[in-house]
């Protein structure tokens, strides 16, 4: 064990979506709704859906076999597989497990982690404190999920904000000062009940009523998420800042949750980022919870967008309600 | 009172949704104004931080013009 802790950075990002792309044209002879009042509503122009045979293990996978190449690392140099996501394979066992072993990670630790939209933050700040002590030198996050499976088709309130996808991040140590430099988390169970899924637990396990009540699809309060995450979504970004020592002119990249456009904007406003910074995918992948991050970020470093000596800002929310913030130096890996 | 409460509601009015003052008087309703669902939530929060109260939900959904939310503010501050 080190005693001194070591800088976490990302060694390398990767991302899966499906193929088949679901528009809002679509979405119309689903349930009533139209593209112009999705677009205005949300920013979002079409989301992808994965394929019958695809489960969320198997979007992590491609992800996590993405980032792993792109870090320049065999599966079996990874000590430890975190998914996060809110849309697991099964009840048991982790999605995570499933994962480790198609990815051949045999000396890997597996576990997965539920806070919804900011799982991926979550997972990363899990991540890096294993990476800081000394225990584990690399670590796989992926944030995946396969919403299409517990959303209602038949709710027009959340059936249309929602889309599948994967994302992953090998994290490793970096040059001394750089990488992760904050980490802010927070949870707030009194709101759980803004944003759930009723059934399929031991509170209300699944039985005919359940079904007929759709209760295992996911349920949400819209405008009472829509206040937490516009005021979180700034307040978590100045605390993970505050935290970095940094300022707000510092940030190159901001890469928010992509829950809806409105909430970027009203954010970023608050925060005065100019919108040139701010990564946004949600026209074209919707909400994708966990996964949303870790896309927005692989598509921003494999661009060329982000390089080293960039500063990024990641703010996650979600169901909990939770929500996460990291401030991340971007550094090469230290090999 | 309720003058200086309409002044300062008509000023976020006009903020919140890119609108002109002369269209803002107490008998507008948000509807009138084109604001949506979403609108009037950010405009519920920024009345929340201007007055420093907190408005419901339940609260929120019975206040469709801007008198009724200067009477509402003046009610509750």
């Amino acid at each position: 064990m080190m005693t001194e802790l070591r800088s976490v950075g990302f060694w390398g990002t990767g991302s899966y979506l499906p193929e088949r792309i679901m528009t809002n044209k679509e979405l119309e002879s689903i349930v009533d709704t139209s593209d112009e009042w999705i677009r205005t509503r949300t920013g979002i122009h079409e989301r992808r859906i994965a394929a019958d045979h695809e489960a969320t293990s198997d979007l992590a996978f491609k992800a996590g076999e993405k980032a792993l190449e792109h870090a320049g690392l065999s599966a079996e140099e990874i000590d430890l597989v975190i998914v996060g996501s809110c849309a697991f394979d099964m009840y048991l066992p982790a999605t995570a497990c499933l994962v480790a072993e198609r990815l051949g990670a045999k000396k890997a630790a597996a576990f997965d982690v539920e806070t919804a939209c900011t799982s991926f933050i979550y997972g990363c700040a899990i991540g890096a404190q294993f990476i800081a002590t000394g225990f584990y030198n690399k670590v796989l996050v992926i944030g995946a999920e396969v919403m299409s499976r517990i959303i209602d088709f038949q709710d027009r309130n959340t059936c249309v904000l929602f889309g599948d996808g994967a994302g992953a991040a090998v994290l490793g140590p970096v040059e001394n000062g750089k990488g992760i430099r904050s980490i802010y988390l927070g949870a707030d169970g009194s709101g759980g009940p803004s944003l759930l899924v009723p059934a399929g637990g031991t509170r209300l396990p699944h039985s005919l009523s359940t079904l007929e009540k759709r209760e295992h699809f996911v349920r949400m309060n819209g405008s009472e998420v829509y206040k937490f995450a516009v005021k979180v979504m700034g307040d978590a970004a100045l605390e993970a800042l505050d935290r970095a020592g940094w300022k707000r002119e510092d940030i190159d990249f901001f890469i928010p949750h992509q829950a809806n456009q409105r909430i970027i904007d009203s954010s970023v406003k608050k925060l005065k980022i100019p919108m040139e910074r701010v990564e946004v995918n949600l026209n074209r992948y919707g909400n994708m919870s966990a996964a949303s991050i870790p896309v927005a970020l692989d598509e921003a470093v494999r661009a060329g967008r982000i390089r080293e000596g960039d500063r990024l800002m990641l703010v996650g929310f979600g169901a909990g309600l939770t929500w996460g913030s990291l401030a991340v130096h971007w550094a090469k890996p230290q090999k | 009172m309720s003058a200086n409460i309409f002044e300062k509601v008509k000023a976020i009015v006009v903020e919140q949704l890119g609108v002109d003052e002369e269209d803002v008087n107490m008998e507008t309703s948000f509807e009138d104004l084109n604001a949506d669902s979403l609108d009037v939530v950010e405009l519920v929060m920024a009345l929340e931080e201007e007055f420093d109260i907190e408005i419901p939900d339940e609260d929120a959904e019975k206040i469709k013009t801007i008198g009724q939310a200067v009477e509402y503010i003046k009610e509750n501050q």
